[in-house]
């Protein structure tokens, strides 16, 4: 086995299994965090496979973006509970 | 004693996906793909990468071959954006405040990082044709650059009306582009600029022009996603 098979192996499982804690954590917010995390694999993922193009997109958009409105989200959504 | 039975299930049907995939003449293995008999082959020939003159060759597809979808994810984007702005939206709009106050490091720390993501964002976008990235993620980046700034400042809020120009600006050049592409050749989006050396800044004819046209567009359009889900109703 060479160094990138290895690489592309660990990564993988490492997918598989922040993608089951992101399904089954408690807490929302927990989810949210694990489903980033997940991003930030696959964009090792995507270079690892040669597409730094969709890897960029990912990177800012999937980790970024997406896990900052959910966050927000989150929080307005405890405000507004508390009120 | 559920779980148990949804990890069975999804295990077969992974090992099904992936025997079923494995080494077939549509999935060869990562790596070992004939280009002969493939469609992208013909984008990687020499005559037409000199006819394009992008030297990514992602770009080259996105917004040359593929100008016309282009133009359609950007509406989908843009109609997403409306969505969220109809949803949101109000008169009388006030920022969400933070739990904790900013400091004064924290605001001329992200001032600092502030210039630096703009930069990079500059740079994705204005290399589009050139290296991976584009209008795009550029676009996203310099959204980033805003939300950076709402979460650092809890007075801070952005031009909106601003945003809305630009948006409608740039999306409006794009088409314009397009247009006169109808004009001087013979096709909506084809390219009637000189194509240049590949792989200089100035090149690839109008590419370019329109990834800065879209980065433009896709940044406007995200801050203002990002400025509705920070704001709220002033009367809550």
């Amino acid at each position: 086995m060479t160094f990138f098979e290895i690489i592309s192996l660990v990564i993988g499982i490492l997918l598989l299994v922040i993608a089951f804690m992101a399904i089954n954590s408690k807490k929302l917010i927990n989810s949210v965090l694990f489903l980033s995390a997940l991003s930030m694999l696959a964009v090792v993922a995507f270079v690892l496979m040669k597409a730094p193009d969709v890897a960029i997109t990912e990177a800012v958009i999937g980790s970024g973006l997406v896990t900052a409105l959910f966050v927000f989200t989150l929080l307005s959504l405890k405000r507004r509970e508390s009120e | 004693m559920r779980k148990l039975f949804g990890l069975l299930i999804t295990i077969a049907l992974g090992v099904m996906i992936i025997l079923a995939l494995d080494k077939t003449s549509a999935f060869p293995k990562f790596g070992e793909v004939n280009l002969q008999e493939r469609i992208s082959n013909q984008y990687l020939t020499e005559e037409n990468v000199e006819m394009v003159g992008s030297a990514n060759i992602v770009t080259a597809i996105v917004v040359g071959y593929r100008g016309f979808d282009t133009l359609g994810e950007v509406t989908v984007l843009f109609i997403s954006a409306l969505g969220v702005a109809f949803i949101f939206g109000g008169t009388k709009q006030q920022r969400l405040d933070l739990k904790f106050k900013p400091n004064f490091m924290l605001r001329v720390g992200s001032n600092v990082l502030l210039g630096i993501i703009l930069v990079t964002s500059i740079y994705i976008i204005l290399h589009g044709h050139l290296t991976p990235g584009g209008g795009f993620p550029g676009g996203a980046i310099i959204a980033s650059a805003v939300l950076l700034l709402y979460l650092a400042d809890d007075k801070f809020r952005s031009n909106v009306k601003g945003f809305k120009l630009i948006e409608g600006i740039a999306g409006s050049i794009f088409v314009v582009v397009g247009l006169l592409g109808l004009v001087f050749a013979t096709a909506f989006l084809e390219n009637f600029l000189p194509v240049g050396t590949v792989g200089q800044l100035l090149s690839a004819g109008i590419i370019p022009i329109i990834y800065v046209l879209i980065g433009l567009k896709v940044g406007s359009e995200i801050a203002g996603v990002v400025d509705n889900f920070l704001t709220e109703e002033e009367s809550a």
